[in-house]
């Protein structure tokens, strides 16, 4: 039994820089949250998370931010309490300029459960949205767990290449391109709980 | 393993909503896949209050270069629950907002009205252990934009909630009892029929204080734990 009704949704609109995302646009306010979690002292792999996010037209979002949640290496999530310790939550917008990207620098996480392939939730809101949407990222190297993915196997199998985010070494960084498809033949699975 | 309630599709607004122009090529077509609740879901950042400055919740004081910010000075608070009608502590809220002129802080804002260089228009703070938050502001004011014809946004204010998991998400916008310009505005419209009303705030004279500041009052409703135990 519900008492109480949610409130209902209402997009981000365009000019949430200066309150979200403050630092990265150069605005005088402190973050809540950054595009980089890998601080002195963290365990684990550091990777690079980095993506366009495509429109109906196939242009690229601008004013779009992405909210990151994850597991440390050790596939754990962070509790109340322990903030000195890897936080697993990121925020960043994809910018305004002529490459508008989300660049987010963070650990590979390890596995949270026996059955799931390692993953990190997207949460992506934009000017537009009328409601965020969630998605989540999985990695091309980890064929074996993918395979057997309770979520992704849910999936059809011309979709769920949308989920798996491309590994590529360059000068020994380490970046994982995810494309995130508001619509048309690749959109990007998106997910409800 | 607890569970939680799932988004109300009769409270929020459809993804794509015509009037609303920006909608139609930024939303997905494709129903979303609906996939148990797991560890991840489950749970999501939290935030210790020491994290905030003390004046972070009093957007005309946060951000002063040489003294007051212009503007009818308002204290905006109310109670963040869930659907079974529980105050939720611990979540942390943020806000932004335009200035009186109805002019934000973005450079990106082509509005041509003033700049106040005394109010940054953004604002945090964290709901205390009954579920309260509560934020002293200046009215925002009404925007054109270029949606249609003498398209002008109501007075609004942006409300960003982090609640106890990334399931209980909600990014959204205040609104205030009386603006002439909600029944014209396809932001506010596309809530369904029943539920945009729960977007206004209203005027509170216990709230208000005298001599400084009007109150209005605005609770937010977020998904909560299931009353039943979850069946898998
Ligand atoms: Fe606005």
């Amino acid at each position: 039994m519900s008492y109480e009704k949610q409130t209902p949704s209402q997009t981000v609109g365009p000019f949430f820089s200066y309150g979200l995302t403050p630092q990265q646009y150069d605005y005088d306010y402190s973050d809540l949250a950054t595009g980089d979690l890998v601080a002195d002292g963290i365990q684990g792999e550091a990777i690079n998370l980095i993506g366009t996010i495509y429109n109906g037209d196939g242009q690229e979002l601008r004013h779009a931010i992405i909210e990151s949640w994850q597991a440390d290496s050790m596939g754990r999530y962070a509790k109340m309490g322990l903030m000195e310790t890897f936080s697993g939550f990121a925020r960043v917008g994809t910018g305004r300029g002529e490459d508008p990207r989300y660049r987010i620098r963070t650990v590979k996480p390890g596995r949270v459960d026996q059955r799931q392939a390692p993953h990190i939730a997207l949460t992506l809101f934009s000017r537009g949205l009328m409601h965020h949407v969630y998605t989540r990222l999985y990695f091309s190297d980890e064929e074996e767990a993918n395979e057997k993915d309770p979520l992704l196997q849910r999936l059809p199998a011309h979709r769920r290449q949308t989920l798996i985010a491309k590994r590529v070494e360059a000068e020994n960084v380490i970046f994982y391109q995810f494309d995130i498809h508001m619509q048309g033949n690749q959109e990007t699975v998106f997910l409800e709980f | 393993m607890e569970s939680f309630t799932p988004k109300d599709s009769d409270s929020h607004p459809p993804l794509i909503h015509p009037p609303y122009k920006s909608s139609i090529t930024r939303s997905p077509t494709e129903e979303p896949i609906i996939v148990p609740q797991t560890i991840t879901e489950l749970t999501g950042p939290k935030f210790n209050p020491s994290i905030l400055p003390e004046d972070s919740y009093d957007l005309t004081n946060n951000s002063r270069n040489s003294g007051e910010p212009i503007g009818e000075r308002l204290i905006v608070a109310g109670r963040v629950l869930d659907e079974n009608g529980v105050p939720i502590s611990g979540v942390m809220v943020e806000i932004w907002q335009a200035n009186s002129a109805g002019k934000y802080t973005d450079r990106e804002d082509q509005h041509h009205a003033a700049v106040d260089p005394n109010f940054l228009g953004a604002g945090r703070t964290i709901t205390d252990e009954d579920g309260w938050y509560r934020f002293i502001t200046i009215r925002p004011g009404a925007y054109p934009w270029g949606n249609h014809a003498n398209a002008w946004r109501p007075h609004h204010i942006h409300f960003s909630i982090l609640g106890k998991n990334i399931m209980t998400r909600l990014v959204t916008q205040m609104y205030f009892e009386g603006d002439p310009l909600l029944p014209f505005d396809p932001i506010y419209n596309a809530a369904p029929d029943d539920a945009r009303t729960r977007l206004i705030a209203a005027f509170s004279l216990d709230l208000t204080e005298q001599g400084f500041a009007l109150g209005y009052r605005w609770d937010i409703v977020i998904r909560g734990p299931k009353a039943t135990p979850f069946e898998d």
